[in-house]
């Protein structure tokens, strides 16, 4: 049972991945990972929604109408965000104000509706929030990850702790910008994805469509 | 009896009860933490005013010399009259209420609104710093008009002569990110500094070009550029320049000041 529990919690950080084997809320993941702090506020928020989330979840699936299910999910995970909305403004302004949007946009964040809909409609309430903080932390890992190389390759610090002089203080450290704008969170998960697989080539997918081989040879 | 009917029928009862039950309860949580965190939120706006409004002034004391937040005087104005009222305490006044409140506030003709802010307050505060002889040093105004999708709230710095741009800074604004909020980079709060409000005449001629200020228009005195992509941003804050400083703003106070009776 405790193996049970332990492995719900653990699947989703690397062989389960949300953001690498399923590729969904890639979208945040490219948007608040320009510095490492976002990135950690931005884990933090995901992984407290998607706790409450499938743990409210779980607690109605049996008196949940399936026609109206998706709905009604949808309705307490937009609840579950505008708190951590609020919570967020009021006790960390600064940082509420950089995630700007991306905050309530954990709302379609595709991640907390597909464990709410495939795990919490299914199990009971402790699994299911084993289920969404192990699904968050695998979110936040890649964002942590992400936000870590792209804030020291791109301003040569962590955390906002200077740690490599750049060029213009003085230093011989020439920040590269590109790791700043959005494309360069595609190469790092990329990056990620290509390397687990190449660990864990169980996660490979068949090709759907193989290259079509001429049939007359020399056309 | 049709079975089947009944647990239709019973089905489509318990989808209402449970979709009334889920909306209540969330909605009783997301109003509870509202109204609870308002407060906090609330001072964390304060802060940022009362900051952007210590950045305008270290900003200007290079300048003018040693300059502390402390130095500043706040003193009620009459919008109308353009004199100096001791109505109501400025330190407790809160414009954004008088201007929901009839008895303090009058409705704005629409074609007067260049704000989009419907009512406006019959008071507003002003910041003042003097020098030693008394005469006005600097003058800071709040300004506030509708942007894309939110207001912009912000702070205008005049010099003594209620007539150049020393600064211009929002502190609150909601509009789209990267885009009309880059109102607030420094990079463009720069291009304010040295505008003119009024020309020779006494006419309103701050604001916002669309796109470019031409080159070699006498317009370069008076306007800044625009931010491309962000054109409705850009017009709220054109607009609410030109009313603030117009005759339904700030003007016949600022017309008091250039007679020295500030």
């Amino acid at each position: 049972m405790a193996n049970r529990a332990w492995k719900t919690l653990t699947a989703p950080l690397i062989s389960d991945n949300p953001i690498t084997l399923q590729i969904l809320g890639i979208c945040s993941a490219l948007a608040v990972t320009t510095s490492l702090d976002t990135a950690l506020v931005m884990s933090a928020a995901v992984i407290s929604v998607m706790a409450l989330s499938g743990a409210s979840v779980s607690l109605i699936r049996n008196v949940l109408p399936r026609s109206i299910r998706l709905i009604v999910q949808i309705t307490i995970i937009a609840s579950l965000v505008i708190i951590v909305d609020l919570v967020l403004k009021a006790f960390v302004f600064e940082m509420s104000k950089r995630l700007s949007v991306f905050v309530g946009l954990i709302i379609t964040n595709c991640i907390v509706l597909a464990r709410a809909e495939s795990f919490a409609m299914r199990n009971a309430v402790l699994a299911s929030i084993l289920d969404g903080v192990g699904n968050g932390i695998g979110y936040g890992l890649i964002l942590v990850a992400v936000g870590a190389v792209r804030e020291f390759f791109g301003k040569g610090s962590l955390l906002g702790t200077q740690l490599l002089m750049t060029a213009s203080q003085g230093g011989g450290f020439e920040p590269l910008h590109l790791m700043l704008l959005p494309p360069s969170a595609f190469f790092l998960i990329g990056v990620i994805i290509w390397w687990i697989r190449s660990k864990k080539p169980d996660q490979v997918e068949r090709p759907e469509y193989g290259i079509q081989e001429e049939p007359g040879g020399d056309g | 009896m049709d079975s089947g009917a009944a647990t239709r029928n019973g089905g489509s009862i318990r989808a209402v009860v449970t979709a009334l039950g889920v909306a209540v309860i969330c909605a009783l949580l997301v109003s509870y933490t509202a109204v609870t965190l308002r407060p906090y939120y609330i001072a964390n706006l304060e802060a940022e005013r009362d900051a952007q409004l210590a950045s305008i002034l270290s900003a200007l004391s290079g300048a003018a010399g040693r300059i502390s937040f402390g130095d500043v005087e706040m003193r009620l104005v009459d919008l109308d009259s353009g004199a100096y009222t001791d109505a109501v305490d400025p330190l407790t006044y809160d414009a954004e209420k008088a201007a929901t409140d009839p008895a303090m506030s009058r409705p704005i003709a629409p074609e007067l609104d260049l704000a989009g802010i419907k009512r406006r307050p019959n008071y507003a505060v002003a910041y003042i710093q003097r020098d030693q002889s008394g005469a006005v040093r600097m003058l800071i105004l709040p300004v506030y008009g509708v942007g894309y999708q939110s207001t912009l709230s912000g702070y205008l710095a005049l010099s003594e002569d209620a007539n150049s741009v020393l600064a211009l800074r929002f502190y609150e604004q909601n509009d789209t990110p990267g885009i009309g909020a880059r109102i607030q980079d420094p990079a463009w709060e720069a291009l304010w500094p040295g505008k003119l409000v009024f020309d020779e005449d006494g006419n309103v001629r701050i604001g916002v070009a669309r796109g470019s200020v031409a080159i070699g228009s006498s317009d370069i005195d008076y306007l800044v550029d625009g931010i491309s992509g962000a054109t409705r941003t850009s017009l709220g804050v054109h607009g609410l320049l030109r009313f603030w400083l117009g005759e339904s703003g700030f003007g016949p106070y600022l017309a008091r000041v250039r007679k020295g009776e500030g």
